[in-house]
């Protein structure tokens, strides 16, 4: 009897403790961007399915994100269990090993990952990120101003019918400007929008060797068109103008064109904030005819640090918040258009989605987006408007405070340029790609 | 007149602060050197090599690198001299009798406790845009062109923004410096015939100077140091018109996760601080001692 | 026996001041207006913003989207506990440089301001290594001790300068009588102090409220100050400046509130020179 009682009460002691044990906090950290915060008002879903995790959040903007997470997982700091990364740091953390690759059950359908977003987050075909949401770069414009110019944006335009829809749209006198572009230094800022503008132009960073490649004829020719475009028809003080500043310019009805990330659409065709919401259409980023157009690729991602030791529920939370399931729980509450972006084949086969004006053009956009052959020469790097290489934040910010400065008219096109080349030499040859 | 007693339990007193900043110095500092005679970049782990001076020699060849040290001494002088002149101003005018004393001094003190990321964002977007902002729409007010601040003056938009950030400092500091002021000596120099100006240069001015020393020594330490605010607005640019030390060894080495090359800036961070430092020391050290 | 202040010259100072304040004033007073407008009106014309509807929607975001309380929390232990400790460490030190000070006093002073000399961007790794191995990474234990050893030789310098408008015949009169060091400390030093200690312990408590890197960088979930709660409202994607000022206002409210009780203290706090 007596071991039948030490026996009962050890399983019973056993079950408590395994119910205890699953009773787990993982710490999330977050960009806050809109549909992260949409993410957090919905943990109620989470909870329901799994009440034995408790998630609590750090919710920062993107630059300080970026230094804490990578801080913390170079040096194994087990602050945090999932962390929102981006297609910039997958390649180079799946590489070294820091993170967990990803195995989902059946159900969770990961073939139905756009392919293009889900190569930028595999290496060696582990997949190392799941993403949460997915976007890459296309033109917004006004179709009243373009009608009363006269003029009709094709589905895949060209940098000259850019050119010359905005010098028919610009009237600075009613404060209206033809094109409204990033200029803000910053390496995800202006360099994010200029390097996919090169790539339309067929410029790359680097050569096969990792020469910097700024003192070449491809980059010229961008960096003129750019500075003409932004010092004839763009708005004063363009050189401070990030997304924001722009989507603010934009909402005000002040820009007749606006190229920029997919996501903004969602912002700009909300009639609570933006004046202009039902007059705006959609195209393509443009192209020279080289083969590649200026658009970018970007997925914020969620992955898990390779030291956590709360992988299952880590592992739970990742699969619940990038699951066609909750897309469907976001559609329900607040409806298709503000569902996460550009991750699912599903979501773009869906016929309630389509009704969405820009769910096309930026399913178009995701799908002509190649980080592995970015460029129309062969490149030695991954990264369609950066480089996945660790210096390449550094670099990519200082070259970005040449490109701004140019555009602020505090230096020329071509000492700006003459002294991107010098220092991403000096970087290179610091860094030991180049001797 | 300090007994032998009195000096043993002194130095026990100090000991405490001494020994623990002695710690908090050291271990850091030990490090920090350590790393930047290393190439350790937390990116690409594995690759630590011992590599001597050069983190040092690419700091220091920096074309950026003058550029910095001019633009931090341009900054920390800007604000002192703004600071102290409109802080002493300001301080006069809170000196005299007036209703409302109390209000006024909240509104004046107000701008230092608010954090300076905000002070930042709120100069930068609700003032300084030239098409938002509302120096822009005084200007279109008054069919002026608007001026963009911070693409055409970055430097000198910054010190007006730490300045606003500061003026209530040195305010505080010097009112109260005036404000204990003995005012009969005042009077009597008023009876025998002294005008306003000589009673300030004479009487004043020197009363002052050691609360000004005050807050040119705390003012400047932190001067050297402000970040935020030049990683809110201008993030150094354009090109490096606005990149101060601390920024030039953010960019060169926390941006890119080098700790190696930031230890190494940090360190001729620290000692071009102190030789700041002692400068400052033997120009108004002086004013420490009466 | 001084002139008379004619009500005509007090009521010029008075709205010369009133004036001056309000300009000084006025970013924040901007600020706290737009928290309670929403995001699109937030970025428009100043005019339009003035008669655009009041709301209370941002403060509703905020509330529902942090916690405000923990961050308020947080910050109050570890701006407080931070400057309590460096009150504690510093009294004693500072004291003993004003009252018998050495050949070395001046050095030590020197000294001691120089460590605060090293930018925090350079010796980030350094210290978060040092506290991942001591597993102090984000805990409010870890960010009092950085914030401590961070603002202590400012609390020394400036008790430092207070002490010495103290005049020491009162000190020696007290030794004299026979006091001994501790209660010359307590009874004697500590009340002529007081406007002092409080001016500095405001002061210090309102750097530490502001202190925005490492506070940043050492803590994740569980001992984030106010600081990271308005970082989790700067630039996102998409407008924010209503919410942000919502943010700010809440932040910034508490110190404001503590500043305008303990003014008096502030002001009365140095006495520079003045021999009672």
């Amino acid at each position: 009897m007596k071991n039948l009682t030490r026996a009962l009460l050890g399983a019973t002691a056993l079950v408590a403790a395994g119910f205890a044990a699953q009773a787990e906090t993982i710490t999330v950290a977050t960009v806050n961007n809109g549909d992260m915060i949409r993410m957090q008002g919905l943990m109620d879903d989470f909870n329901a399915k799994h009440p034995d995790i408790t998630v609590e959040w750090v919710t920062l903007e993107e630059n300080v994100l970026r230094q804490k997470v990578t801080t913390d997982i170079a040096t194994k700091g087990g602050q945090f269990d999932v962390m929102t990364i981006g297609t910039y740091e997958v390649p180079i953390w799946g590489k070294q090993g820091w993170l967990v690759p990803l195995e989902f059950s059946a159900d969770y359908d990961v073939d139905d990952l756009l392919p293009a977003i889900r190569g930028g987050l595999t290496v060696d075909g582990n997949l190392y990120a799941a993403p949460f949401y997915g976007e890459s770069s296309m033109v917004m414009y006004r179709k009243d101003l373009m009608e009363k110019a006269g003029l009709t944006m094709p589905d895949a335009p060209t940098w000259a019918q850019i050119k010359e829809a905005a010098a028919a749209m610009t009237d600075k006198a009613s404060e209206t400007y033809g094109i409204c572009l990033r200029g803000k230094a910053g390496w995800g800022e202006n360099m994010a929008f200029l390097s996919a503008m090169a790539n339309s132009y067929g410029a790359k960073w680097f050569d096969m060797d990792w020469n910097p490649q700024f003192n070449g004829d491809a980059w010229k020719a961008t960096l003129t068109d750019y500075l003409e475009l932004m010092n004839n028809y763009g708005p004063p003080g363009a050189s401070n103008n990030g997304f924001n500043e722009n989507l603010a310019l934009f909402q005000q009805g002040k820009c007749g064109m606006w190229i920029d990330a997919t996501v903004a659409a969602s912002f700009v065709t909300n009639p609570k904030d933006s004046t202009v919401a039902d007059k705006v259409g959609f195209a393509l980023a443009p192209d020279t005819g080289k083969g590649k157009r200026g658009n970018w690729l970007w997925a914020w991602s969620l992955g898990i640090p390779a030291g956590t030791q709360k992988v299952d529920a880590a592992k739970a939370f990742v699969e619940w918040a990038t699951s066609k399931d909750y897309t469907a729980l976001v559609a329900s509450k607040e409806g298709w258009a503000n569902v996460p972006p550009g991750t699912r084949t599903s979501l773009y086969e869906n016929a309630e989605y389509a009704k969405v004006p820009f769910a096309k053009m930026t399913i178009d956009s995701i799908n002509t987006a190649d980080p592995n052959h970015p460029t129309v020469d062969e490149v030695p790097y991954v990264g369609v408007q950066f480089v996945a290489i660790p210096e390449f934040q550094g670099v990519a910010t200082a070259v970005g405070q040449q490109f701004s400065a140019a555009l602020a008219g505090t230096t020329s096109a071509e000492d700006a340029l003459a002294n991107a080349q010098a220092l991403t030499e000096r970087e290179m040859k610091k860094s030991g790609y180049i001797k | 007149m300090s007994t032998q007693a009195s000096r043993a339990s002194a130095r026990l007193m100090i000991s405490p602060a001494v020994l623990l900043l002695l710690g908090w110095m050291i271990v850091p500092l030990a490090m920090t050197v350590w790393f930047s005679l290393q190439r350790y970049n937390l990116l690409m782990p594995g690759m630590e090599a011992f590599i001597g001076l050069d983190n040092y020699e690419y700091f220091l060849t920096d074309p950026a690198f003058v550029t910095a040290i001019w633009n931090t001494l341009a900054l920390v002088l800007g604000v002192l001299v703004i600071t102290v002149i409109g802080g002493t101003l300001l301080a006069l005018l809170l000196d005299q009798p007036m209703w409302g004393q109390g209000i006024v001094r909240i509104l004046v003190i107000a701008p230092f406790f608010v954090m300076p990321t905000v002070s930042a964002l709120v100069w930068k977007n609700m003032f300084m845009n030239p098409v938002n902002g509302l120096f822009a729409h005084i200007a279109k007010a008054f069919g002026l062109q608007p001026f963009d601040f911070l693409s055409q003056a970055p430097l000198a938009s910054i010190i007006g923004i730490v300045s606003w950030q500061w003026l209530p400092f040195a305010t505080l500091i010097l009112l109260t410096a005036l404000q204990s002021l003995d005012r009969e000596q005042l009077e009597a120099a008023e009876m025998d015939g002294a005008g306003v100006f000589s009673r300030f240069f004479y009487i004043m001015l020197p009363h002052l100077a050691r609360a000004a020393t005050v807050v040119i020594l705390i003012q400047t330490i932190f001067l050297l140091g402000v970040f935020a605010e030049i990683l809110v607005t201008t993030n150094g640019g354009p090109g490096t018109a606005s990149t101060t030390l601390t920024y030039l060894v953010y960019v060169q080495s926390l941006l890119q996760f080098d700790v190696g090359g930031g230890a190494a800036g940090g360190v001729i961070a620290i000692v071009l601080a102190n030789i700041v430092a002692i400068f400052l020391m033997r120009m108004i050290g002086k004013n420490l001692e009466a | 026996m001084s002139r008379a202040v004619t009500p005509r010259r007090k009521a010029i100072t008075t709205v010369l001041a009133w004036i001056v304040g309000f300009l000084i004033f006025f970013p924040i007073l901007w600020t706290i207006v737009l928290s309670f407008k929403s995001e699109g009106d937030a970025i428009s014309a100043p005019l339009n913003v003035l008669t655009s509807t009041w709301t209370m929607e941002s403060y509703e975001a905020v509330q529902e989207r942090s916690n405000y309380f923990l961050h308020f929390w947080n910050s109050v232990v570890i701006s407080f506990g931070s400057t309590i400790a460096a009150l504690v460490i510093a009294i004693p030190a500072a004291w003993a440089m004003a009252f018998v000070p050495g050949k070395r006093t001046k050095d030590v002073l020197m000294w001691m301001l120089s460590t605060k000399m090293m930018p925090a961007v350079g010796v980030l790794v350094p210290i978060y290594l040092l506290f991942r191995d001591m597993g102090l990474l984000d805990t409010r234990t870890g960010l009092v001790i950085v914030l401590t050893l961070m603002n202590l030789p400012i609390v020394v310098w400036m008790l430092y300068t207070y002490f010495k408008e103290i005049p020491s015949e009162i000190l020696e009169a007290a030794r004299m009588d026979g006091a001994t060091l501790r209660s010359e400390i307590l009874y004697v030093l500590t009340p002529m102090a007081v406007p002092g200690i409080a001016s500095t312990l405001l002061l210090n408590v309102i750097l530490a409220w502001n202190e925005a890197f490492w506070t940043l960088n050492l803590t994740a979930a569980k001992a984030a100050p106010l600081t990271a709660f308005i970082a989790s409202y700067s630039s996102p994607e998409g407008l924010f400046y209503a919410k942000l000022s919502a943010a700010s206002t809440l932040a910034i409210a508490p110190i404001l509130i503590l500043g305008w009780f303990s003014q008096k203290q502030l002001v009365r706090g140095l006495t520079f020179g003045a021999v009672k």
